[in-house]
């Protein structure tokens, strides 16, 4: 079964808004709302700074606290692909989903349920990439299956320094920046 | 340096977390404060089962307000949800790993328990009903003949008590996400503060007596049902004496738990300290300082201490302060907790 995630390539990345904007278009994503958006980090101190920007999305965890937390089952563990996806209609908008995030990677939706990334199951699905993947202008982000040792990602994984954001929360994110 | 900019911008979640209001605190609250005069009632219903005399005993209708404040508890928790036509999903799984599947199951067998409980004194507390409804003194009759049901009771009502007293910490405890939430402590705390909240609120409403005997009008009566967990008459020095010695022994638990709290906090990741200075010296340290500590627990530990050695009389202060300090407890505990979060190994 496969088991999907995504590598970002922080060097590539500039920060565009591209993947944001594509996004929002392809999910009919409710205004002043982001499924995606950009962190620019910078450290160091003058001149010798150093700074990446990424594009961050939700994690689709392996270890996701948003599904153990939620009383009706809303939020799961879907077949395909392993990926985390919420079922409106079982959600009763009591939010502990977003509390339990260590990433913030949910919002309420207009309509009252809990609304995040899905990784475009319904493109994938379709044999397509994500949106925010496809319309990517630098190439930097990139999508498949963690468990076939033969997709870019893995082989980008097995090649390049790579970390995930808050590893320490222990939720296994499959959400990886290329260092 | 560190500096971090986002183009994040989603209601309630950025630039703080603050998805749960004023809802939530009142719902732990009451929630809470329920559990707490179930424990009470259940141990007080033991003596009912061996034969004493059930006007004796003010737990025994405690179970009557605790089905009320149950009801605006669940109100609160209902104006909360989002998705507020769907609750009913709710009830048609069961998610072994969420607290709040498990508190909302517990409540399913709270409500028949403190109904049936509440039965026990229903006909007597509230004569409109009682002349009305005859079957009522059946009900209560049927279940003081049955010493092994009103034990049943107890047991269920002590039981139920504890595990919704848990409950409305566990809720909070188990996510990862907010250092300040993430603390075994949070239970038996929530758990004590409840006890402490039911026993203010048992003294607080013994002592308003609006009539005596009890009104025999609809609303009087239902008022009087109540407020007047003695029947009539207010409450006898030696029961005031033993609530407000409860409540000595509760107040000075959740002290200790409170500093058990924050030595976990300091003793933990960098995330859970910078968490446990939200309270200690940050924007909630006013609330958390001013009501929780010293106006909740230390003046009525003072207060009550002073009542028990007869240096002052009586009066209903302590109880209104506990009750102010409880609800302040949830109220900067979630406002806190959602501002709580973790802070990356890599910035540091």
């Amino acid at each position: 079964m496969a088991r999907f995630g995504m590598v970002i390539d922080t060097l590539k990345c500039v920060g565009c808004m591209d993947c944001v904007v594509a996004c929002q278009t392809e999910n009919d994503v409710p205004q002043g709302h982001c499924r995606d958006w950009i962190v620019t980090e910078t450290r160091g101190t003058f001149p010798t700074l150093t700074m990446e920007i990424r594009s961050e999305r939700c994690n689709h965890c392996d270890n996701p606290p948003c599904v153990t937390c939620c009383p009706t089952g809303a939020s799961h563990v879907e077949d395909f692909g392993r990926t985390v996806q919420v079922t409106a209609d079982k959600c009763i908008g009591c939010k502990a989903c977003l509390s339990a995030c260590p990433y913030g990677a949910r919002f309420v939706h207009p309509d009252g349920y809990a609304d995040k990334c899905t990784f475009c199951l319904h493109r994938v699905k379709d044999g397509l990439d994500p949106a925010c993947v496809s319309v990517c202008p630098t190439h930097c982000m990139h999508f498949g299956d963690l468990d076939d040792p033969k997709s870019a990602v893995s082989q980008l994984l097995a090649s390049r320094r790579h970390h995930t954001l808050l590893p320490e929360a222990g939720t296994k994110p499959r959400v990886f920046y290329l260092d | 340096m560190l500096e971090i900019t986002t183009t994040r911008h989603n209601p309630l979640v950025d630039p703080v977390l603050s998805v749960w209001s004023w809802e939530i605190p009142v719902y732990l609250f009451f929630g809470g404060m329920i559990a707490g005069m179930m424990v009470l009632a259940g141990l007080n219903m033991l003596r009912l089962a061996r034969g004493e005399r059930p006007e004796s005993f003010y737990s025994v209708q405690t179970p009557v307000l605790g089905f009320v404040l149950l009801n605006l508890g669940m109100g609160a928790l209902f104006l909360d949800l989002a998705h507020k036509l769907f609750v009913w999903r709710v009830y048609t799984a069961f998610e072994p790993t969420s607290p709040m599947s498990w508190g909302s199951w517990v409540l399913i067998l709270v409500y028949p328990v403190l109904v049936a409980s509440a039965l026990i004194r229903l006909p007597q507390a509230w004569p409109w009903a009682g002349e009305r409804l005859p079957v009522l003194h059946r009900l209560s009759d049927a279940i003081l003949a049955r010493p092994g049901l009103v034990k049943a009771l107890a047991y269920a009502n002590v039981l139920l008590g504890i595990g919704l007293g848990i409950y409305t910490g566990i809720l909070l405890s188990t996510m990862v996400a907010r250092p300040l939430w993430n603390s075994a402590i949070l239970g038996p705390l929530f758990l004590v503060s409840g006890l402490s909240a039911a026993a203010a609120m048992v003294h607080l409403v013994s002592s308003l007596v609006p009539g005596h005997p009890a009104p025999r009008g609809f609303l009087g009566g239902a008022f009087a049902m109540l407020v007047q967990p003695l029947g009539a008459n207010p409450p006898e020095p030696r029961t005031a004496d033993g609530l407000v010695k409860a409540d000595l022994g509760f107040l000075a638990v959740e002290l200790v738990l409170i500093g058990l709290l924050f030595i976990g906090l300091f003793t933990s990741s960098a995330s859970h300290a910078a968490a446990a200075d939200l309270l200690l010296g940050g924007k909630y340290a006013l609330v958390f300082w001013g009501v929780v500590i010293a106006a909740g627990i230390v003046v009525p530990l003072a207060l009550q201490s002073l009542e028990l050695g007869h240096r002052i009389p009586h009066t209903v202060v302590p109880a209104l302060l506990v009750l102010a300090g409880g609800f302040a407890l949830r109220w900067v505990m979630v406002g806190a907790g959602q501002a709580s979060h973790m802070i990356a190994a890599s910035g540091m």
